[in-house]
């Protein structure tokens, strides 16, 4: 699971209303080389909850020195722009669970993929 | 005079090289819309070459020599399964000089041949080294007897008598089996304990089975011992020895040559294992319980290059890489040891527990269909037995029948703005999660087995249920759910998963719904699901019990077909018009079995680019795991049948499969049933605008397939 997507996840247990974001618990993770392409990465940003994917690199140890605050005019900053390429895309979580932050509801990652299934009574 | 023959020669020369260039384009084009490998137009020091890959048969000795012909290669990757192989020269004028002297070159290796193709490439995809743990309780003892004690065993058993009645030799379909001690029926896979056959355990296995128990693989000396012997081609289906007949620990030694054992889990991982002669395998536990093991029959197996004696060093470590070649299979002749069991079985898997009631896989044949569901419950109950539970058990089988991606989605994919958001809800095997590089893709499906595809593809999916997707609201630009719709079960359902859709929705953005149409003709046009039925000999097997039904309205004005008289869901018969709306659809899951009708379509990548359509490159995927049983029905070269299986491509369901019944009777391989519910003209736009906030931006037909673009206001 790369950072990009775990932006865009959110916990959806029945009664649950600030599921969002989902904390991460790592017990492996994987840095891998993607081509950077500058234009991808700041077509992106607009889509992303920022503070989530800071909170997220943060929990990795891979937060680069993000600001907390996404810079103005960031689509010329092509060195903020990597680092944001390093986080988004290169980070995967392979093993480890993500953790509901309302009801600690907790889902396996196992071999990067997220099991988000639901039991019946939590639907 | 003379100079007109010379002329002629020279056209008929460009007629040749216009052919392969052609080809050559068509092969490289394939590349890209089948397997993302971008050719290059100028040349580099690498060559992707289509058709020398393990998946047509060629090894790498064979077109490693080829290669080397022409200059000095520094690499030759060849991925496992894959139709192609990835060859880099030190010099690009290597590289250049075999471009231009092997594109159309006819490589013959034995009887068979392949023309090559070659295109540049900008780099190699460099296959990552997976480690595939192997199965919980599995070990593998190499060398365990010593040559001259395997001549001894196989000198013991006596395959001369034809039917002997004192170790029960039958000859199976696929291999010639003894038994000793008890014999194992194959009518119930049981042993019948108070029958012990005269004949015990050969005295030469005695010595074997003590050194068993002096390295503590067993505590006491087995009781029964089946003898397999295996001609080249020959094999024996995936199976669970049955739980209730023998005890926990089976041996099996591998004598006279080496073979290929898969083991797969119930959830879809397949891990072959290489048993070399004179190896020990001891299944125990999670091994012996859950894992299935096979001999898939062919005459070659594709191990590890390494050196073919060690490649056995079945450490954890050892992965899938694409050190590859092929190894011709011998005679192998393996000794099973099992202890027969006198309790019921209380191992710790009961799904798989013929003792605590369990079987070995998902109900394949309903003895009795199931009804339509009235309650929530029992429509997810139904959809976890007859969706969820079969396309796990399918998965491998499935998404090798699914490469060719449909062209109106993906010109629905094409037209996003670059960037945008997209999530693929019943992603399957991920085959639009790449068709469109510019956007943020993502793909959910309920199969953990089919997610694993798509992560071994490197594209980002996650397991989840339709009609709760773990996304955030207002998050995506698009969606798509191809052939998703149709597996809920109510009407309520189907609701709520078009709802689960548009909740995902930013205002503005778009929603691709396919689902699979009651209407095989649409226009006066037959789909191509009902097309190939002409091809193959019809049988009227379809159910007798269609009748108007009853009171069972989904939607107000459509005609109402959707219920049997008993209330019980209806058995289709594949490639035949639908009779009612809500139906179970068989699945002939292709095993290691009857792979006879295989053949034509494995055949295919053989003959890429010679005569078929483009779409041969990756018709099986990597998991499934048979890419040579072409060269067991080695019998003809036209690739006449395998375009109606090709082509057929348009339909949700399996237009892939082909289904001759009069073929599958005989064929023993299990057949799974899919719920499914087929819409009506007009249905599933009625469906969506119950919807709030949404509108229907367009709705059609495509090849049997009921289709709207939804937008969200």
């Amino acid at each position: 699971m790369k950072l990009l997507t775990h932006n865009m996840l959110t916990s959806h247990v029945k009664g649950v209303t600030k599921g969002y974001p989902l904390l991460i618990k790592a017990t492996e993770v994987k840095v891998n080389d993607v081509e950077f392409n500058p234009q991808f990465v700041s077509r992106m940003i607009p889509k992303l909850e920022w503070s989530a994917l800071i909170q997220a690199a943060e929990e990795l140890g891979h937060r680069q020195d993000l600001p907390e605050e996404l810079l103005p005019e960031y689509e010329k900053n092509e060195e903020f722009l990597k680092r944001v390429h390093r986080v988004l895309l290169e980070v995967e979580v392979i093993e480890g669970c993500l953790k509901c932050p309302e009801s600690g509801r907790e889902f396996p990652i196992s071999r990067g993929i997220p099991n988000m299934l639901l039991n019946e009574d939590e639907v | 005079m003379e100079s007109c023959v010379e002329n002629v020669r020279a056209v008929r020369i460009s007629k040749e090289e216009k052919k392969v260039f052609r080809k050559q384009i068509k092969a490289s084009h394939t590349l890209l819309r089948h397997e993302g490998i971008v050719t290059a137009s100028q040349p580099t020091k690498s060559l992707v070459v289509a058709n020398g890959g393990l998946g047509n048969g060629v090894s790498r000795e064979e077109l490693s020599a080829v290669l080397k012909e022409i200059g000095e290669v520094e690499t030759l990757v060849m991925p496992p399964y894959k139709p192609y192989a990835f060859v880099t020269y030190r010099l690009e004028e290597s590289a250049q000089k075999a471009h231009i002297h092997l594109n159309g070159h006819k490589l013959q290796f034995g009887e068979n041949n392949v023309t090559l193709y070659l295109s540049y490439v900008h780099s190699v995809p460099c296959e990552e080294e997976v480690a595939v743990p192997l199965p919980e309780g599995l070990v593998l003892v190499e060398d365990f007897v010593s040559p001259q004690e395997e001549v001894l065993l196989l000198a013991a058993i006596d395959w001369s008598s034809s039917n002997d009645e004192v170790t029960a030799q039958k000859a199976l379909k696929h291999r010639r089996v003894k038994h000793y001690g008890f014999e194992f029926c194959y009518d119930n896979n049981n042993v019948d304990k108070n029958k012990p056959l005269p004949a015990g355990l050969p005295e030469e296995c005695l010595s074997v089975l003590e050194n068993c128990v002096r390295d503590g693989h067993i505590v006491t000396i087995p009781d029964q011992l089946t003898v397999n012997q295996y001609e080249s081609g020959q094999g024996i289906p995936p199976h669970v020895d049955t739980h209730s007949a023998f005890e926990d620990t089976i041996l099996s030694l591998s004598l006279g040559a080496k073979t290929v054992m898969e083991f797969r889990h119930p959830d879809g991982r397949l891990v072959p294992i290489v048993l070399p002669e004179r190896s020990l395998l001891v299944m125990k536990g999670e091994s012996r319980y859950l894992w299935t093991h096979g001999i898939t029959p062919r005459k070659f197996d594709m191990v590890p290059t390494c050196d073919l004696q060690s490649f056995a060093h079945m450490t954890p470590e050892h992965g899938t890489n694409s050190n590859l070649t092929l190894s011709k299979r011998g005679t192998r002749t393996s000794f099973t040891f099992r202890k027969i069991r006198h309790e019921p079985c209380r191992c710790a898997f009961p799904s798989a527990c013929d003792s605590q009631g369990g079987c070995s896989a998902p109900s394949p044949s309903p003895p009795c269909p199931p009804s339509l569901p009235c309650c929530r419950a029992d429509a997810a109950q139904l959809e976890e037995e007859y969706v969820h539970q079969v396309y796990n058990s399918i998965a491998s089988h499935f998404s090798s029948t699914r490469h060719s991606p449909w062209p109106r989605v993906c010109h629905f994919l094409s037209s996003l703005l670059p960037g945008s958001v997209l999530a693929d809800v019943g992603c399957g095997n991920g085959k639009y999660l790449g068709v469109n590089p510019e956007v943020i893709a993502m793909g959910c499906d309920r199969s953990g087995a089919l997610v694993q595809i798509c992560a071994e593809r490197g594209f980002q999916a996650f397991v989840s249920d339709a009609l709760s997707i773990p996304l955030r609201t207002a998050s995506c630009d698009a969606c798509i759910s191809i052939a998703v719709i149709h597996h809920f079960s109510t009407q309520e359902r189907r609701l709520a998963a078009v709802g689960e859709l548009v909740r995902l929705l930013k205002p503005g953005g778009r929603a691709l719904i396919y689902v699979w149409a009651f209407e095989q003709e649409y226009n006066k046009q037959k789909s191509k699901y009902l097309k190939d039925q002409n091809k193959k000999q019809t049988e009227n097997n379809s159910p007798s019990y269609v009748t108007p039904a009853d009171d069972y309205k989904t939607v107000d004005n459509i005609q109402d077909v959707s219920k049997m008289p008993n209330g019980k869901l209806s058995v289709h018969t594949n490639r035949t018009a639908f009779n009612t709306q809500d139906l179970l659809v068989p699945w002939h899951l292709k095993g290691e079995e009857g792979k006879k009708k295989d053949s034509q379509k494995e055949k295919s990548k053989n003959i890429l680019v010679n005569s078929s359509p483009a779409s041969s490159l990756s018709s099986k995927s990597r998991l499934n795991c048979n890419p040579f049983s072409s060269l067991g029905h080695e019998t003809d070269k036209t690739s006449g049948s395998f375009l109606n299986t090709s082509q057929a491509t348009h339909s949700p369901d399996d237009a892939e499969q082909t289904s001759s019944s009069s073929q599958k009777s005989k064929i023993t391989a299990p057949i799974f049933h899919r719920y499914y519910h087929v819409f009506q003209q007009g249905e599933l736009e009625k469906l969506c605008l119950q919807i709030t906030g949404v509108k229907v931006q367009s709705s059609y037909h495509d090849q049997g397939n009921w289709c709207v673009i939804l937008e969200k206001v």
